[in-house]
């Protein structure tokens, strides 16, 4: 793991890491940097579909909860309207909507990114803690098929980095 | 060059003053939580929003004990002081979800120092808010019936009812911002744990962090569900207030039954809750030394969101009064000329006239825009004109129902006044606590706003094969 002190730098060794073929990297920061997810490859995640479907179905939730309360298994007339009043029953159905896509879109950013994770490995370096006020790291995982103990810490040596560290288990 | 330099810094003033790295915005801002000792001030607020907050668990358990018949609600006027604090409140919240997420897809830099806490201003407001509707039930502890389950009276809701929409509106509305508020806070709290120094702070801020290590592909995903997040709530903060509008003009009664409301209660809701994030902000800037955070630029912004919204609230109630006029239905001219000259409540009418449509005229000029006193008290009497209008709307609509002999007068009692002054406090003694243990800014979108953090080739020699930045 290499310690970095500015965005630009960390996004040009992040460029050099990826052209060098290094696929399982990681990047740390105190705020998120657009250009890092071209510069490590990241690929789009799914979160738009999952919150997408998680809307639809909290649509479908929505209307079918009326129309069985209404149709099925309470009909009842009120102020003359029919049993499936579907313009009384959009704002329910609409809030349904938003409730259900909400949630997909913030438990499944947090599923998609493996959180809760209160451990992990990169804690152990005593620097890392500046990740989270002013400072920028960039990883290369020792299950990297290109990986090699010495050549890479010398490659990223290369980087101009402040520093490099092992990362204990 | 000078001359070039002051003009873009009029067009595009600096969200951060004075000289900041990451650094020494982080400590600013989580310091206040975690090394500063808690100022003496800040004993003697909460101490007075605590004593407040007592007040309402007693009104609260004298209604339990005794009913509704503590309050001065009556036939024809029985909506009276819980319904005008419910509308109140939620109006107040309304401001919190604006500033996250509508400016946030405007692309509004400026929202980044002060959504944090409007956020959690929103979310106290909503709590008080639920409080009232609940408590007008005049059975609480059976508030659960709202709820569509099956049970074993065989009874389902009516869904075609305005009052059911609102608990939908108002259910979604409070986990939504909720949810949006704790993943703004995620990154943040994981600068607490990294900086905390007593090992229990570490050990709540690590487990309240979830893990958060700001790992890249985090980060990116983060920013797709926030973004997305901020999407929906855009269209969620508009539709609520609309719905609560709903629980008055989709009634027959004149002076609710107006097409206008939606748009009206909406505007009505961002005005309102500007005034109360200038209440709460110009202090807490004071107080904890913000200035560099919370410029005057931010203070001025959001006295010309106050005068904007406010002029579309002068022209609701100019609209009222037409439609009243132009309908010639003799019970809306009724209540017209009952609301504002002839009845007995004609002087609320005029004070919220004055509260919401004179004060702000001075919003117009640039001296009392960047005077954090001026703002302070425009936002106070705002506070108290939206009040009024609910007053208005619903006190001057029922007392004069269409037979004269239903005809009544409305007086609060002192309960109506323990409960409304006790949620007050309530909402002041949260807002305190959340001040002492949660990073008031939001931390990290601050960092980005720093000049440093923008990504400069240029003063490198790398060939770079053409990867501008990647917008997601």
């Amino acid at each position: 793991m290499a310690e970095f002190d500015t965005t630009t730098e960390v996004v040009v060794a992040a460029e050099k890491v990826r052209d060098a073929g290094f696929t399982e990297t990681d990047a740390f920061s105190p705020f998120p940097i657009h250009e890092m997810d071209e510069a490590l490859g990241i690929k789009r995640t799914v979160l738009p579909y999952l919150v997408f479907i998680g809307g639809v179905a909290g649509l479908l939730i929505g209307l079918g909860l009326q129309y069985y309360t209404h149709v099925v298994e309470y009909p009842i007339i009120v102020g003359g309207r029919p049993h499936f009043s579907l313009p009384a029953f959009v704002p329910p159905a609409y809030e349904m909507t938003i409730l259900l896509a909400s949630f997909t879109a913030v438990f499944g950013m947090l599923f998609l990114n493996g959180l809760p994770k209160p451990y992990h490995p990169v804690f152990n370096v005593p620097r890392f803690n500046l990740a989270s006020r002013e400072k920028f790291f960039l990883l290369i995982k020792k299950d990297d098929p290109k990986f090699d103990y010495d050549e890479t810490k010398a490659f990223m040596e290369d980087l101009n980095p402040q520093e490099v560290f092992d990362v204990d288990e | 060059m000078e001359e070039l330099k002051r003009v873009q810094e009029r067009i595009n003033p600096p969200m951060v003053e004075g000289h900041h790295d990451y650094a020494s915005v982080t400590d600013k801002i989580s310091d206040i939580t975690l090394k500063k000792r808690t100022p003496f001030g800040w004993f003697i607020g909460f101490g007075i929003a605590f004593l407040l907050a007592q007040l309402l668990l007693m009104t609260v358990t004298l209604l339990f004990a005794q009913g509704v018949g503590i309050w001065g609600n009556n036939q024809p006027v029985g909506w009276a002081f819980p319904i005008i604090n419910f509308v109140w409140w939620i109006g107040i919240g309304h401001a919190g979800t604006l500033i996250s997420a509508i400016l946030l897809l405007l692309n509004q830099k400026w929202r980044t120092s002060i959504n944090r806490f409007a956020e959690a201003m929103t979310l106290f407001a909503v709590a008080c808010a639920g409080m009232f509707p609940i408590l007008h039930t005049g059975r609480p502890w059976l508030a659960y019936w709202m709820l569509p389950y099956p049970n074993t009276m065989g009874m389902w809701q009516n869904f075609r009812s305005p009052l059911m929409w609102d608990v939908f509106a108002v259910t979604t509305y409070a986990l939504v911002s909720l949810l949006f508020w704790y993943v703004g806070l995620i990154p943040d709290i994981a600068t607490l744990r990294d900086r905390a120094n007593n090992k229990y702070f570490k050990f709540v801020y690590g487990l309240l962090s979830w893990g958060w290590r700001g790992s890249a592909r985090h980060w990116h995903r983060y920013e797709l569900a926030y973004l997305l997040l901020a999407g929906l709530s855009t269209p969620l903060v508009l539709s609520v207030h609309s719905i609560v509008s709903f629980d008055f003009s989709v009634a027959q009664l004149p002076g609710w039954h107006a097409t206008i409301f939606p748009p009206y209660f909406v505007a009505g809701a961002i005005f309102a809750g500007f005034a109360m994030v200038l209440i709460l902000c110009i202090p807490l800037r004071a107080w904890y030394n913000l200035k560099d955070l919370i410029t005057d630029t931010h203070l001025s912004y959001m006295g010309k969101i106050m005068l904007a919204t406010g002029l579309i609230v002068v022209y609701g109630y100019a609209a009222e009064a037409f439609f009243a006029w132009y309908s010639a239905a003799e019970y809306e001219v009724f209540m017209m000329r009952n609301r504002m000259i002839s009845g007995p409540y004609w002087w609320s009418y005029w004070l919220l006239i004055f509260c919401n449509g004179v004060s702000i005229q001075f919003l117009w000029f640039k001296r009392f825009r960047e005077s954090s006193f001026w703002l302070f008290v425009i936002s106070v009497i705002v506070s108290v004109g939206m009040w009024l209008e609910r007053f208005v709307i619903i006190v001057t609509s029922l007392h004069r129902d269409f037979l004269p002999s239903s005809w009544g007068m409305f007086a609060p009692t002192i309960f109506d006044w323990t409960m409304y002054l006790g949620t007050i406090g309530f909402f002041f003694a949260l807002i305190f606590l959340f001040v002492r243990m949660l990073p008031v800014i939001s931390i990290f979108e601050v960092r980005t706003l720093l000049p440093d953090a923008k990504v400069d080739r240029h003063g490198h020699d790398h060939d770079h094969d053409g990867t501008g930045s990647v917008g997601s």
